[in-house]
């Protein structure tokens, strides 16, 4: 532990904070109102993700700044990484959030609405619906959303499992060219990286597309359209982000940032790259396959 | 832009001038003093919701407020009072006290710091504007339950977008004070020497952490199940309305610790302080804190003993909710052996950690009466109940910020509160509080049901007296913010460094001059020789 006061840089005043609180309000008043049906929603939710992202760029560009001119010591590289350990911990929270939300609609919600059980709710639910045989998928004892045929896991999924696989393996063959000095191979990785991260992305947009247009497969449709949706988009919305993430270290490495000893927003974007990965693989074995 | 590295003519001792200062303000002592300002107002807030309940209780029949407004006033009030009051009041500490506790020039992110802060007001606002809209606030209890909190009028998605902004809040600061206890230790500050209020934050903010967006998971859902034709909660489509409430609980029982860790933290400064003794079994405080952080994890579903579980299940969270009593007991008897043939005086901090003692060890125990399933059944969502957490979030919490709020508000201000008003507020809180929930736990055994307007005849008696206690409980916080208000303005003795008799040896903090200066806690200061003698 380096003594503390005496070389921990401390920016003395922060305006970004400010203008991020106003841009997340604009943006959730703005779609309020848009799923209300008010007018102006719509310009208030695109206006208050502007204000957001000018902060993103403002913010990140405050603290790169003073990266370069070298204003931080190891003890406040420390604190980022701690800081960024911490926050891939509460986004790890987000989709425990999700698969608890899927493995109890499977392993209890379901079985019991088809009257399982005889100490719960079961004896209860299936006197409402006495012809419902529980089965996954399933929308449900009403069929809400109508007929859907559920998603194939040998078929893009399978091969994004593989694309997302060997993006983890181009990051880390970038970080070794990093360490090395190896500024060709560090940036080459990245490209790599990125270029796996956005076919991943047209991939999965393509399967949404067939889902919505041939297979019947909506957010509506029961309960399997709603956890497949909303497990699988927040893991694509994390790998966009995580894609933005690498292409702005990219644009840093381009520009001569980065030494084998300063690299923290590599590694940070590297973790959160692998943390995606994790998760899709998750996704992968009980969303698309079991 | 300056380094503390770089002293000389960027060294600012004072704070710089105008409004502009608190927005953009990076000083753990401004962000604070931010949080705590915001608390005390969102504590007037949310108790004025408390008094319109109670007066209406105050006669069976409707006279002052329709039900639908009455609901309203129950959610809103949960709502603003856990994360608008409570959780504030303690972050607000936890930016004072943890760096100079541990040897810090600041939080290890400051900038984050003003943000955590500075999303508060927002979600203030989005909140209480739903009282306004169409279709009011929202009314189905702060506990957020589908199906009912679905009818919600406008209200909803602006209540959720709250909820989210909130939790961002609160994970942004949780990873601010991790990272502070974790990298800004002074050399020599093990982590076993680490005072308790520091400790007792580290758990608070792992268990934030890591409940936080499970609760933002939650809410998603609903926003989804409501606007998104989505089926998470609606058993025709396969979903399950009890699947929200294992999420929501997932979040919300930690959370109950949550609040009431941070206030273990203080009382174990100022009982120590008070009985001139070193705490009690400082280890064990430590591992005690660490179990029930662990436990807060896996006993949730005792919030739902009655929605129908299998009884395995009952049987489970029953038992692991009983083993929670173990490590709280440790607590308890650490503090009273701290106690134990002390010399002890009985200053207002001391007075309210003490009313912290007994209140908090009643909502203990009615806590391990609702933790059994066969009596539970009877307690559920009943006025005992009501009685039990407020005993806890009160009695406990509440009581517990007094304590702190009167301990260091003159190593803030340099100035002693004047001590006999002082102690006139904590025995009206002590007799109001008591007054107003006691005779809860009548009304709850008798069988009033709680969020109700209306109550059958028999009830009529508690109803009154705990209405009474109520506007005393209320109009005695006027005393703290008078008390308050006139050490800020400088009126009062001046206090040296130590403060309390001997508070030297309780912590870091007391070595500071008084009040601490606005940069650089520690210049001047020999941290080392000052841990050495703790």
């Amino acid at each position: 532990m380096v003594s503390a006061s005496g070389s921990y840089y401390l920016p003395h005043k922060a305006k970004w904070p400010i203008i991020g609180s106003l841009g997340l309000f604009t943006f959730m008043i703005g779609f309020s109102m848009k799923v209300l049906g008010f007018g102006g929603g719509g310009f208030l939710l695109i206006l208050g993700l502007l204000i957001v992202l000018g902060m993103m760029v403002g913010w990140f560009g405050e603290v790169i700044h003073e990266s370069v001119a070298r204003l931080y010591n190891e003890q406040v590289d420390r604190s980022f990484r701690w800081g960024m350990i911490w926050f891939i911990a509460s986004e790890v929270m987000f989709f425990a959030g999700f698969f608890g939300a899927l493995f109890y609609i499977r392993m209890y919600a379901v079985p019991w609405l088809g009257g399982e059980g005889t100490t719960g709710v079961g004896q209860f639910t299936h006197l409402l619906w006495p012809d419902y045989a529980p089965e996954w998928p399933t929308n449900g004892p009403a069929h809400v959303g109508g007929k859907f045929e559920p998603m194939e896991a040998w078929g893009i999924p399978a091969l994004n499992t593989l694309i997302l696989l060997s993006s983890g393996a181009t990051v880390t063959w970038a970080h070794w060219g990093l360490l090395q000095n190896n500024r060709d191979q560090f940036i080459k990785g990245l490209i790599f990286t990125i270029a796996l991260g956005v076919t991943f992305v047209l991939l999965q947009a393509y399967e949404y597309y067939h889902a919505y247009t041939e297979m019947g497969l909506t957010l509506g449709a029961g309960v399997y359209g709603s956890t497949f949706f909303m497990l699988t988009g927040f893991h694509g919305m994390h790998v966009t982000i995580g894609a933005i993430f690498l292409t702005v270290v990219l644009l840093r490495a381009m520009r001569g940032h980065f030494d084998p000893e300063h690299h923290f927003a590599f590694e940070g974007a590297a973790w959160y790259w692998h943390f995606v990965d994790v998760v899709w693989l998750g996704l992968f074995i009980f969303v698309y396959w079991l | 832009m300056a380094t503390v590295a770089e002293h000389g003519e960027h060294h600012e001792s004072s704070p710089p001038k105008g409004w502009l200062r608190w927005v953009t303000t990076t000083n753990h002592k401004d962000i604070g003093t931010l949080y705590l300002t915001f608390a005390l107002i969102m504590f007037f807030v949310g108790g004025a919701m408390a008094l319109v309940i109670r007066a209406e209780l105050y006669k069976p029949g409707l006279q002052l407020v329709d039900p639908h407004f009455f609901n309203q006033m129950v959610t809103l009030h949960a709502l603003i009072m856990v994360f608008g009051a409570v959780m504030p009041a303690f972050a607000g500490f936890a930016n004072w006290m943890i760096p100079p506790m541990i040897g810090a020039p600041d939080m290890a992110l400051p900038r984050l710091n003003n943000w955590s802060f500075w999303l508060l007001p927002f979600a203030a606002l989005l909140l209480s504007s739903t009282l306004f809209m169409d279709g009011g606030a929202v009314a189905a209890g702060w506990t957020l339950y589908p199906p009912l909190v679905l009818q919600t009028g406008n209200a909803l998605p602006f209540t959720i977008f709250s909820v989210h902004l909130l939790g961002l809040s609160s994970i942004l600061a949780s990873i601010n004070i991790i990272v502070t206890i974790f990298n800004l230790r002074a050399p020599g500050m093990t982590m076993m020497k680490m005072p308790m209020f520091c400790w007792t934050w580290l758990i608070t903010a792992f268990l934030l952490i890591m409940v936080m967006p499970v609760l933002a998971g939650a809410v998603t859902m609903l926003l989804t199940d409501k606007y998104f034709q989505t089926s998470f909660f609606n058993p025709a489509g396969g979903g399950d309305p009890v699947l929200f409430q294992h999420l929501f609980w997932f979040f919300g029982h930690p959370e109950v610790y949550i609040i009431i860790l941070p206030a273990f933290g203080i009382i174990s400064h100022v009982i120590p302080t008070f009985a001139r003794k070193p705490l009690f079994g400082k280890n064990s405080m430590v591992y005690a804190t660490a179990v029930i952080g662990f436990l807060s994890f896996i006993v949730w579903s005792h919030h739902q003993y009655t929605v129908g579980m299998p009884v395995p299940a009952e049987l489970y969270f029953m038992y692991s909710t009983m083993l929670i009593a173990v490590p709280t007991g440790v607590k308890v008897f650490n503090w009273l052996a701290t106690m134990w043939k002390g010399s002890l005086t009985f200053e207002t901090p001391m007075l309210n950690a003490l009313g912290f003692l007994i209140l908090f060890v009643i909502g203990g125990f009615t806590g391990i009466m609702m933790s059994q399933v066969p009596a539970d059944l009877y307690y559920h969502d009943n006025y005992f109940i009501v009685a039990h957490f407020h005993y806890t979030l009160v009695g406990g919490g509440v009581f517990a910020i007094f304590a702190g709020i009167y301990y260091w508000l003159p190593k803030w201000t340099g100035i002693m509160y004047d001590e006999r008003l002082g102690k006139l507020h904590f025995w009206l809180s002590f007799l109001g509080f008591n007054v107003l929930f006691f005779p809860q736990h009548f009304l709850g055994l008798a069988g009033m049901p709680r969020r109700i307007p209306d109550y059958a005849l028999q009830f009529t008696e508690f109803n009154q007296i705990s209405t009474v206690g109520a506007f005393i409980f209320g109009f005695a916080q006027l005393l703290l913010v008078y008390v308050v208000y006139q050490a800020i303005r400088g009126v009062g003795e001046r206090v040296n460094s130590e403060v309390w008799e001997g508070a030297k040896s309780h912590g870091l903090e007391w070595n500071l001059p008084s009040p601490m200066p606005y940069h650089h806690s520690f210049e001047g200061i020999d941290i080392q020789k000052a841990i050495a003698c703790e």
